[in-house]
């Protein structure tokens, strides 16, 4: 099983590199949200993957009786799902102000703050 | 034009006048009574500065280092004088003595370090404030433009030096100059003998302009006089020679260090003493004598031989006593009479006798005519060139008798024609100096006499230990005017006679010159600016390259970076990890089936240009994770995936419903190039992955959390206890990302409408 959840993890990271490096912003945050659903399941996975023992302590118990599942980068994958869901949103609402602002999607024509003209002049 | 500024009354410069003449002056004097001591034997004093670095602040001194003190001390006290009668009125003469003062104490501390590291502290020090000097006139673009040279070329030759200076330092286990200087055999016969030597020679060779890095000395003449007069003829530009001769006895005596610097010396001598001749402006013959001067001193200390050593330390101290009562010379000529033009000045000896007295002293030392010091000086280059073998015999001895030549004719254009004949008209009405600008002159030129005729107080205090400490030997130095007819005596006469008839002709020659240097092709000075261009359209072209203001092209990078980097690193170490299980038996179908939709998902992501579709595959991709959650027992992570996985949904759709659609598909929508880097960050990815599931776990932290959970925290949700118990802040901080985000969201979208849309349709 550990092999084929790396395989998804690279399937998945390839799919949002190749996203990423798209030149409309709407698929580079696409590529964004398939990303941080890899770098997730790479946090999960490397605490072991273990079947059907949540991290609970039964009642009575002062510590969970037998192995139970690694509680540790649950912790972190919660955080870390937090943490992207916020950045995507911010991404969203810069991108949605963007095109308000510039009227386009096209990161190639986003070329306020380094002008074409001014990299093509200095070049000669 | 020294004259065109507001003037500020000061008597002398004010304090700022007065502070700047005893300093040099006492300096001067402790020097003297420090004299006698260090004939015999030479001294080392110093505080540790940065013990864990092995730097000391620690002196030398030895005769190089007092003849070299002696001559900053005495010709900065004349300067300095000069100074405050010349400039005393200017407004910004108080800043000028900061700048000079700053200048001294670099150079002092420059000659007197024992200490590699520290000398070259203070090597940039001078550097510095010399640019800082010839920036004087700071209105001018040609005074910035002349120190902007300088401080290039001078730094840029102090930087190889400090990397020479390094390397010999780890060659020898230390840095001080005293212990260095005694290990010259295991110094030359180390592999890296050459890179140092080449490397300390770049520095000596920028600072003290030999050719081809020359150019930026006659350049400097836009300082004021006085400036010229210290620096670019008796102090920093002799910084690159004192540089050779301290580091002689360490990597001198190879015959590399002989054929360099003499052919560079030779080479510069004579090309600057063609070059005087060109010039009309005084102080520009001056500056390229001062050039020829500094050839003379390489060429003589890559000789080596006693003699040569003999030469050169002489010739040094004639070379500075005739050189600053020139420039202080021509300095009150321009003061007085509005020009330096050598076909315009005549006749002056009766209004400015004295001037013309010091001038005659100066220049009939420079011409080497007896019974001054700089015939004594000649006399010594000659018997040294003579005294070489093979070739180099003739090669010094041809540049000497060359040089020697054009110095006679150059006297003569400086100190003979401006003050013979009847009076020509000058922009001002010529009369004497004022006697602080004429004190220096007169002092030196007085000294040029006396050390002629007395050579023997030069030859016990200064010569002769300045010779030892070079030399790294015990010769007696003896010093003579009459030695006989010999060799010397005869090329002397020789150089008298070609000097003299060079003279006579010589406009005719300054004509032919400057008619030949106007269809030469190699000019240096427009090389620099050729050279600075060429830097600038570099940077411009290599900015442009990296930062040419696409974002695919900085993501492509960014992400090739991490493919070739980790990618190698595993190739390279063979660090693929085995031992995971290949084996698929146990897999459940379900397993199978949500990995399987994961992958689709995000296929479908990429292959799909509907943005409907599109959210619908990241919806899938985002269940599917969230399977993977649940089966293998993560039931919270599981349920916020599911919450957030809705909103994204719905956060993508309304801002989508704002957005243009997707580009249509067309031939140009795949991109091979971003598929193979995508690609390799996938199987990058994977490896990674494999290893982190491979390798040994660490269960330390997560034993602590379960076996403290319930006892401490009352929690029977282990994962909910470490997030609000044990990682509370932790928590807290990303409860804070989370609200600045929302805030930072929320200040984009208010007021945000289609504004400047029409304007900007592309």
């Amino acid at each position: 099983m550990e092999l084929l959840l790396a395989i998804t993890i690279g399937v998945l990271v390839a799919a949002s590199v190749y996203l990423m490096l798209d030149r409309n912003v709407l698929r580079f945050v696409f590529g964004l949200v398939l990303l941080s659903n890899a770098v997730n399941l790479l946090i999960f996975g490397s605490g072991r993957l273990t079947a059907g023992a949540p991290p609970l302590i039964d009642e009575g118990a002062y510590a969970p009786t037998g192995l139970v599942a690694n509680a540790l980068p649950q912790a972190l994958v919660l955080t870390a799902i937090v943490i992207g869901f916020g950045l995507l949103a911010f991404a969203l609402a810069l991108v949605y102000r963007t095109y308000m602002t510039l009227g386009t999607v096209n990161t190639d024509e986003m070329r306020v703050a380094e002008p074409v003209a001014d990299a093509k002049e200095a070049g000669q | 034009m020294a004259d065109d500024y507001p003037k500020v009354d000061r008597v002398m410069g004010g304090p700022a006048g007065w502070i700047s003449i005893a300093v040099p002056a006492v300096l001067f004097l402790y020097f003297i009574g420090l004299l006698p001591q260090i004939v015999d034997a030479p001294q080392v004093r110093g505080i540790d500065w940065v013990p864990s670095l092995d730097i000391r602040l620690s002196v030398l001194l030895d005769g190089l280092s007092m003849t070299f003190a002696l001559l900053i001390t005495g010709i900065g006290t004349a300067v300095t004088l000069y100074s405050a009668r010349y400039l005393g009125q200017h407004p910004d003469y108080p800043r000028f003595v900061c700048y000079l003062l700053m200048f001294m104490v670099g150079m002092l501390g420059l000659v007197l370090a024992d200490n590699l590291i520290a000398l070259f502290v203070f090597w940039e020090i001078t550097t510095i404030s010399s640019y800082l000097l010839i920036g004087f006139h700071a209105n001018s673009a040609k005074s910035r433009r002349s120190a902007l040279q300088a401080l290039l070329v001078t730094g840029t030759g102090g930087l190889a030096m400090l990397g020479g200076m390094i390397i010999l330092g780890t060659v020898t286990g230390t840095f001080e100059l005293s212990q260095i200087l005694t290990m010259g055999d295991m110094i030359r016969a180390h592999p890296w003998y050459m890179g140092i030597m080449l490397l300390f020679l770049a520095g000596a060779f920028t600072k003290s302009a030999q050719v081809p890095f020359h150019f930026w000395l006659p350049n400097a003449m836009a300082a004021p006089t006085p400036v010229s007069a210290y620096l670019h003829s008796a102090t920093m530009v002799k910084a690159g020679v004192f540089l050779m001769a301290r580091m002689n006895p360490a990597l001198g005596e190879t015959s590399a260090w002989f054929w360099i610097l003499t052919l560079f010396g030779g080479v510069t001598a004579v090309f600057a003493s063609v070059m005087a001749l060109r010039q009309t402006d005084i102080k520009q013959v001056l500056a390229y004598t001062t050039l020829m001067a500094l050839g003379t001193l390489t060429m003589f200390i890559g000789a080596g031989t006693h003699y040569a050593i003999v030469a050169a330390m002489l010739f040094l101290v004639v070379h500075s006593l005739y050189k600053a009562a020139l420039f202080l010379m021509i300095g009150i000529v321009d003061h007085e009479t509005g020009t330096r033009d050598a076909t315009v000045l005549r006749g002056l000896s009766k209004a400015m006798p004295l001037t013309g007295l010091a001038a005659a002293l100066a220049a009939i030392s420079m011409a080497g005519i007896p019974p001054m010091v700089g015939f004594i000086g000649k006399e010594f280059m000659y018997k040294a060139g003579l005294g070489l073998e093979g070739f180099g015999a003739i090669w010094v001895t041809a540049m000497i008798f060359a040089a020697s030549v054009m110095m006679f004719v150059v006297g003569g254009i400086v100190a003979l024609k401006p003050f013979r004949g009847d009076l020509a008209p000058t922009p001002q009405r010529p009369h004497e100096g004022p006697w602080p600008m004429l004190a220096g002159p007169l002092v030196l030129g007085a000294l040029s006499l006396i050390f002629g005729l007395l050579p023997g107080i030069l030859e016990h205090y200064i010569v002769g230990p300045a010779t030892r400490a070079v030399s790294g030997s015990d010769h007696e130095v003896h010093l003579y005017l009459w030695g006989g007819v010999n060799m010397a005596l005869i090329l002397s006469l020789l150089t008298f006679l070609a000097g003299w008839l060079m003279y006579r002709k010589h406009e005719a020659i300054r004509a032919r010159l400057t008619a030949f240097e106007a269809r030469s092709p190699i000019d240096f000075d427009a090389g620099w600016d050729r050279l600075l261009d060429g830097f600038k359209g570099f940077a411009a072209w290599q900015a442009a390259l990296i930062q040419n203001g696409s974002l695919q092209r900085y993501m492509s990078v960014t992400f090739l970076t991490f493919v070739v980097l980790v990618g190698l690193t595993y190739v390279l170490q063979g660090a693929f990890v085995t031992g995971i299980a290949f084996s698929t038996d146990s897999i459940h179908p379900i397993q199978w089936t949500v990995l399987a939709l994961i992958c689709a998902g995000s296929m479908l992501v990429v292959w799909t240009h509907s943005r409907m579709t599109a959210v619908a595959a990241m919806g899938v991709v985002g269940i599917g994770v969230a399977l993977i959650f649940i089966m293998f027992s993560a039931p919270d992570v599981a349920i916020t995936q599911l919450l957030v996985e809705v909103l994204v949904v719905v956060l993508v759709s309304v801002v989508m419903l704002r957005l243009p659609y997707l580009p249509r598909r067309s031939r140009a929508s795949f991109r091979p190039g971003h598929a193979l880097i995508a690609a390799g960050s996938g199987v990058v990815m994977t490896f990674l992955a494999v290893s982190i599931m491979a390798g040994d776990l660490d269960r330390r932290l997560t034993t602590y959390f379960e076996a403290v959970s319930y006892p401490e925290a009352h929690g029977r949700n282990i994962v909910n206890v470490i997030l609000v118990d044990f990682r509370a802040l932790d928590t807290f901080g990303e409860i804070t990302v989370v609200v600045m985000a929302a805030i930072a969201a929320f200040a984009l979208l208010r007021g945000a409408g289609p504004a400047r849309r029409d304007k900007e349709e592309m």
